[in-house]
């Protein structure tokens, strides 16, 4: 079978590079996993954003604006910065971070909600919804839509409206409505539901910015493509003679949905000495059940829009999620990564709500960094990986957000104010 | 389950891969033999959904039964989904005290075996999204379907790009893949669904999620004219619609009308002992009578 390439060049691409592969094919597959199973209501506005963003992908004017916003509203590049006393820690390989946690709002998630954002703007959609998890991606797209002057409605489960308190007062302060999601799980697989059907209801007039590499094409693409910044910045970076002076051996980034992951693999992909792993959370230990290690411990099925891999009971029903961070409590994640794991190209790993708790600690006390419990998985993960490797060999590590979210839940699993 | 083998007479499956033109291909199903019936005798076809499972599976089978004898013409039995994403808070509730019962697909094709077994003749469609489908294998269920009599599958996540695996398997078993269109939909979806469809062509009342409405859709009438234009296949109109005046209405520009969250509603309010009786009544209300 021909291996169609629909991608257009990324050298057009806001940080350019060549794009690494040839995937995903122009129904939005990667390899057997993607697609796009929608309501057929959405199917003609999916088609509409497919050809919109293959027009803006080409677009200089396009590019450049949001080459622009990268640098002057979120303080992009970010830095590559060598993490000294967690090195010593390990004992073994140099541990670089990859500083998100520094991008206006505090994560990785502004990056794609500038490019989203400024997508919807070009369709001429003035009414904006979202799903949020750990409220980042809901203050990123807030924050964006109030620099556009658009209007912003974010839905979010109560249990992560509980846990995730200040997320949802910049939200209101920035403008957004938080609708509070009551179904199901109450968290981010019911959200994103939530945040379907809300656009299925007002496709019309309204844009959905999705948070990660996730949801029907051309989402998973598209969302990947705006937080290969992350990638293409870490690859130029590390080559400079005072950092890593070439590429690094390794690369870990936490994996909820996939984006932050995939934002820094992508331009790695090609790049076969460079080890690429992916870490899932394993809330309480992937043997108890309650886990969110979709890659580690699911099957294959389809949720919100795309084939990929699923925590799911043997008659295809979805299983509830569980991790302490909520931007990882989500039982799909993206078909790249389906796609990545099944090809050998990453592997991906667990680390449970305990191992982050640890490392979130470690990080602060010995880098005067406090990450995002979400980027404390990877942490967790990557202290573990360097201890294993030689002192001459470097590890990436994307430190996808900043820990201040997370105070509230800290507090209490650290019973600080006992 | 055992491996299940097609005994029931069925219409031949067009052969050859290619989708089959809408006009003449297959041998009329019992689906398009309860259309032409009502088109016949000049009524509007009824079809009510209900949840299987909801609020127990031995309710679900009475109600189908007292439903089938107060003259409905096609039903539609919902098989509960734990992220019913095209769905409105009736179906999401009805859903998850389905699943809270531990109603899975098969069991929902257990119901049906139980419900040809008493002798109810009237066409069944199995509504559900397309995940479960896949993890019991789609030509399993196909297969499945064939052998305890469902007539045909509605997947609401399954839009014709994604459709080959099942329309292959619905092919092969003798089964109608009915698919959805909507007021959103272009006219080349639209002829895209001409093509493949079989039964009857499932058209969204509006732009939205199911549940109950006080009015239909102002763009109905136009719409449907752009539906009649691709295809002869009946159309029945579902989503939002309530009342014996909706029927009335969506009857001037279709063929059928699907009742789901109204009728569920409706019962929710009568002990389980009393819902095949009180939707029997409501059936006929939904006729004027
Ligand atoms: C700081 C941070 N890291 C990671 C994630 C997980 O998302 P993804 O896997 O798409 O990067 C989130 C999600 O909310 C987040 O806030």
């Amino acid at each position: 079978m021909a291996v169609e390439t629909v991608a257009p060049p990324v050298a057009d691409a806001p940080v350019a590079a060549d794009a690494p592969v040839a995937w995903p094919d122009a129904q939005g597959r990667f390899g057997a996993f993607g697609g796009t199973y929608a309501p057929e209501t959405l199917m003609p506005a999916i088609a509409e954003l497919k050809a919109a963003y293959a027009e803006a992908r080409l677009d200089p004017a396009f590019n450049a604006e949001v080459a622009r916003l990268l640098r002057d509203f979120v303080g992009r590049p970010t830095p590559l910065y060598f993490a000294p006393r967690l090195t010593a820690h390990a004992g073994g390989a140099r541990i670089f971070l990859k500083r998100e946690d520094l991008a206006h709002t505090g994560a990785h998630k502004i990056n794609n909600a500038v490019g989203q954002g400024l997508l919807a703007q070009r369709l001429g959609k003035q009414r904006i919804i979202a799903e949020t998890g750990a409220g980042q991606h809901g203050v990123a797209v807030a924050t964006v839509c109030a620099m556009l002057g658009l209007g912003c409605v974010v839905y979010m489960g109560e249990v992560d409206i509980a846990r995730q308190a200040p997320n949802v007062a910049r939200m209101r302060l920035l403008g957004a409505e938080v609708r509070p999601v009551s179904s199901g799980s109450r968290t981010l697989k019911d959200a994103t539901n939530e945040a379907i059907r809300d656009w299925v209801t007002n496709v019309r007039d309204t844009f959905y910015i999705i948070g990660s590499v996730v949801g029907m094409h051309p989402y998973p693409m598209m969302t990947r493509d705006f937080q290969r910044v992350i990638g293409d910045e870490t690859r130029r970076q590390a080559q400079e003679p005072d950092q890593i002076g070439g590429l690094p051996n390794a690369i870990v980034a936490c994996v909820g949905g996939g984006s932050n992951a995939m934002g820094i693999f992508y331009p790695f992909l090609g790049d076969e000495e460079v080890a690429l792993i992916g870490v899932e959370a394993a809330g309480e230990g992937v043997a108890s059940g309650r886990h969110a290690a979709t890659l580690s411990a699911g099957r294959v099925g389809v949720l919100h829009g795309s084939r990929s891999y699923l925590l799911q009971d043997e008659a295809g029903q979805v299983i509830e999620a569980h991790s302490i961070s909520a931007g990882l409590d989500y039982p799909g994640v993206g078909p790249e990564h389906a796609y990545l794991k099944d090809l050998g190209r990453a592997r991906y790993v667990a680390v449970t709500d305990a191992q982050a708790l640890a490392a979130l600690q470690l990080l602060s006390r010995l880098e005067g960094i406090i990450p995002a419990l979400e980027t404390a998985h990877a942490v967790a993960h990557a202290v573990e990986l360097a201890a294993t490797m030689p002192a001459e060999q470097s590890v990436v590590i994307s430190c996808s957000g900043r820990g201040d979210k997370d105070l509230d839940t800290v507090r209490a699993e650290l019973g600080m104010d006992r | 389950m055992t491996a299940p083998v097609a005994a029931r007479p069925t219409p031949a499956a067009p052969s050859g891969a290619a989708p089959a033109p809408a006009p003449g291909a297959p041998a009329p199903s019992r689906i398009a033999a309860a259309f032409a019936r009502s088109r016949a005798e000049g009524r509007t076809a009824l079809c009510p959904f209900l949840t299987a499972g909801y609020p127990d599976l031995a309710t679900t089978e009475a109600t189908v039964l007292a439903l089938a004898e107060a003259g409905a013409d096609v039903f539609e039995i919902g098989v509960p989904f734990s992220d019913p994403l095209a769905d409105g808070t009736t179906i999401q509730r009805t859903s998850q005290g389905a699943l809270a019962n531990g109603t899975r697909l098969a069991d929902c094709f257990a119901l049906v075996g139980r419900l040809r077994g008493r002798g109810v003749a009237v066409p069944i469609v199995l509504m559900g999204y397309v995940n479960p489908m896949l993890q019991y294998g789609l030509d399993r269920a196909a297969a499945e379907a064939a052998a305890v009599g469902v007539d045909g599958f509605i997947v609401p996540d399954l839009p014709t790009e994604e459709s080959d695996d099942l329309l292959a398997a619905c092919r092969a078993h003798g089964r109608d893949l009915v698919f959805l269109v909507a007021p959103t939909s272009t006219d080349d979806r639209l002829r895209a669904v001409a093509e493949r469809a079989s039964g009857f062509v499932y058209c969204v009342s509006l732009t939205g999620v199911t549940g109950a409405r006080a009015d239909l859709d102002a763009g109905l009438p136009g719409y449907l004219a752009r539906v009649r234009a691709v295809t002869d296949l009946p159309l029945a109109v579902g989503f939002g619609i309530s009342t014996a005046e909706h029927v009335r209405q969506v009857g001037a520009h279709a063929d059928g009308a699907v009742v789901a969250s109204a009728l569920i509603n409706h019962l929710d309010g009568f002990s389980p002992a009393a819902q095949p009786a009180a939707a029997a009544a409501f059936l006929r209300g939904l006729r004027g009578e």
